[in-house]
């Protein structure tokens, strides 16, 4: 990551596994609110849009014609179309529109129907094993986080871009530094320089030699329309945005089965019949990604009877929107035996997950796994002692001391 | 009864529709978009058809009532 950019992650806004008063309280001013936020600490304010209701979220995630996701070059954005892409965003799905979204996500898709991502379903349990392994010999009290959550989520993307396992360790520290904002510039630098340089070098081996992997095969069928510039974007965003999440979802889910003992009784009564439901209620209840890319709006639109004018911002709350009444009843309970909501915690629209599928997977994996192997596990400390991740691009947890 | 019907040209590839319903989804092996199995699906199924054409993103998903002789 470039030095000047820093991921603000001021719209955490979170309290224990929900959303905060605070922003429940801008809420109940309405659909759509205006707010004053600084770019960068000491910079005048700029306003901004933030759409907090589940409607409201739906049509503007929904809209790419009216909104656009090119934030970082607004004013190319409005006038329709950048000539500009600086070169580091080269492949970064998130920050195209139609027609170039279009484009690369048509030729990225068939990695990730959910009929090819069950290639990686042995892998990812075998990995998920080693970890429980793992776990035992270390004893107990031992740290979920640090021990399951994050090397199964850093494991399985490894497994997808085809690094070696060898070089995960060294892969993973390094992206983890480049985003740690209290790390040293210098250090942070060197970090990024780490991982670029890394897989640079693995997708100029790939061109000489592609294997089964997802890399290989987008280079077997798609080889001539990728530049390397583009396959390394690609392979950037499926770091940035395959990890973080994961983590949190499988870290802040074994937390709230284990703080809901009902709903994890429900869930051990069957766990194979029963894992999806889980799942799919865990990823409404806790929708980790705080908020998607922000949209600019490309012309004048009313939103919730409210007027974005062309060229303002809007960030829209995921677990707003997942916790809005409209959904469906008592949605502020977390409720395995409901019928499947239509949340949005993958995202709406055409910048929906890719990773859907796998995360999903990855998710399903990790928790039947985990209580197949200790089918008592309990918290090692009080639930109010857990730490709470809120600094980064997915909601989470620092640590989860747990015993079995 | 209902009479389900997609739009493959819209479709995000998101296989969620799949994923809620598999009995009358289906996501095409080449691009990953969608593929109807059942357009007509029973009963039983209704509820969750409706469901996949809410959280279809892409919103390429439709569910028609049919005309029955009965009404
Ligand atoms: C279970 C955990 C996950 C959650 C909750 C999640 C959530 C999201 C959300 C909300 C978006 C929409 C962003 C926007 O509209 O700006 C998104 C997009 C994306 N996700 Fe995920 N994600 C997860 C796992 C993954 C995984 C495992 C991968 C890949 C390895 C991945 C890759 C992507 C990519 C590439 C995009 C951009 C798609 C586009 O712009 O067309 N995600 N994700
Ligand atoms: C699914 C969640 C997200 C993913 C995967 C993601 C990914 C990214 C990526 C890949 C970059 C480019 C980094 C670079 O090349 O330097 C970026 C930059 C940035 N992101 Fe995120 N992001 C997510 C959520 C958010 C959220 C919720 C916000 C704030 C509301 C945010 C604010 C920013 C900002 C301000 C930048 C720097 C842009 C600039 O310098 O103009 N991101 N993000
Ligand atoms: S849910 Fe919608 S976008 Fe996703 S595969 Fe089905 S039809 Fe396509």
């Amino acid at each position: 990551m470039p030095e000047e950019t820093q991921h603000q992650f001021d719209h955490a806004r979170r309290a224990g596994f929900g959303p905060s008063d605070d922003i429940r309280q801008q809420r109940a001013q309405g659909a759509l609110v205006k707010e004053e936020v600084a770019p960068a600490p000491g910079a005048a304010t700029e306003p901004i849009w933030m759409a907090l209701g589940y409607e409201a979220v739906r049509q503007v995630m929904g809209d790419h014609v009216r909104f656009s996701n090119q934030r970082r070059f607004r004013a190319q954005a409005i006038r329709g179309g950048s000539k500009h892409r600086p070169q580091e965003m080269s492949g970064h799905l998130m920050d195209y529109d139609q027609p170039e979204h279009t484009r690369l996500r048509k030729m990225l898709t068939p990695e990730f129907t959910v009929r090819r991502i069950q290639r990686l379903k042995p892998v990812t349990e075998q990995i998920a094993e080693r970890c429980l392994d793992a776990m035992e010999r270390a004893g107990q009290p031992a740290d979920l986080v640090d021990l399951y959550a994050s090397p199964i989520s850093g494991a399985v993307l490894c497994e997808l871009l085809g690094v070696p396992r060898d070089d995960r360790r060294e892969f993973l520290v390094k992206h983890q530094w480049q985003l740690e904002q209290d790390r040293s510039r210098k250090d942070r630098a060197a970090a990024q320089a780490y991982t670029s340089g890394y897989l640079r070098a693995l997708v100029k081996r790939q061109r000489k030699d592609p294997d089964e992997g997802f890399i290989g095969q987008l280079i077997r069928d798609h080889g001539d329309n990728f530049d390397d510039e583009e396959l390394l974007g690609i392979c950037g965003l499926m770091v940035l945005a395959g990890l973080d999440n994961v983590t949190g979802m499988i870290s802040l889910g074994v937390l709230a089965l284990l703080e809901h003992p009902d709903q994890l009784a429900v869930f051990l009564a069957d766990p194979e019949k029963n894992v999806d439901r889980v799942v799919d209620e865990l990823l409404r209840f806790l929708s980790v990604a705080h908020a998607p890319t922000p949209r600019t709006a490309v012309e004048d639109v009313v939103v919730a009877g409210q007027l974005v004018k062309a060229g303002e911002e809007i960030v829209c709350s995921i677990p707003m929107a997942n916790r809005d009444p409209a959904l469906g009843p008592d949605v502020d309970r977390f409720d395995v035996n409901r019928d499947p909501l239509p949340h949005i915690a993958f995202g709406h629209g055409i910048h929906h997950c890719i990773g859907a599928a796998l995360g999903r997977m990855e998710l399903r994996t990790a928790y039947l796994a985990l209580w197949r192997r200790f089918p008592d596990l309990r918290l090692a400390v009080p639930a109010a002692d857990v730490p709470h991740k809120t600094n980064s691009i997915a909601y989470g947890l620092e640590h989860l001391p747990v015993a079995w | 009864m209902v009479e389900v019907r997609v739009d493959p040209e819209i479709c995000a590839a998101s296989g969620m529709c799949k994923l809620l319903v598999p009995a009358v989804f289906d996501q095409s092996e080449e691009d990953g978009t969608v593929l109807l199995t059942d357009p007509v699906p029973p009963a039983d199924l209704e509820a969750k058809v409706r469901t996949a054409a809410l959280r279809c993103p892409a919103g390429a998903i439709a569910v028609h009532e049919m005309e029955t002789d009965a009404s």
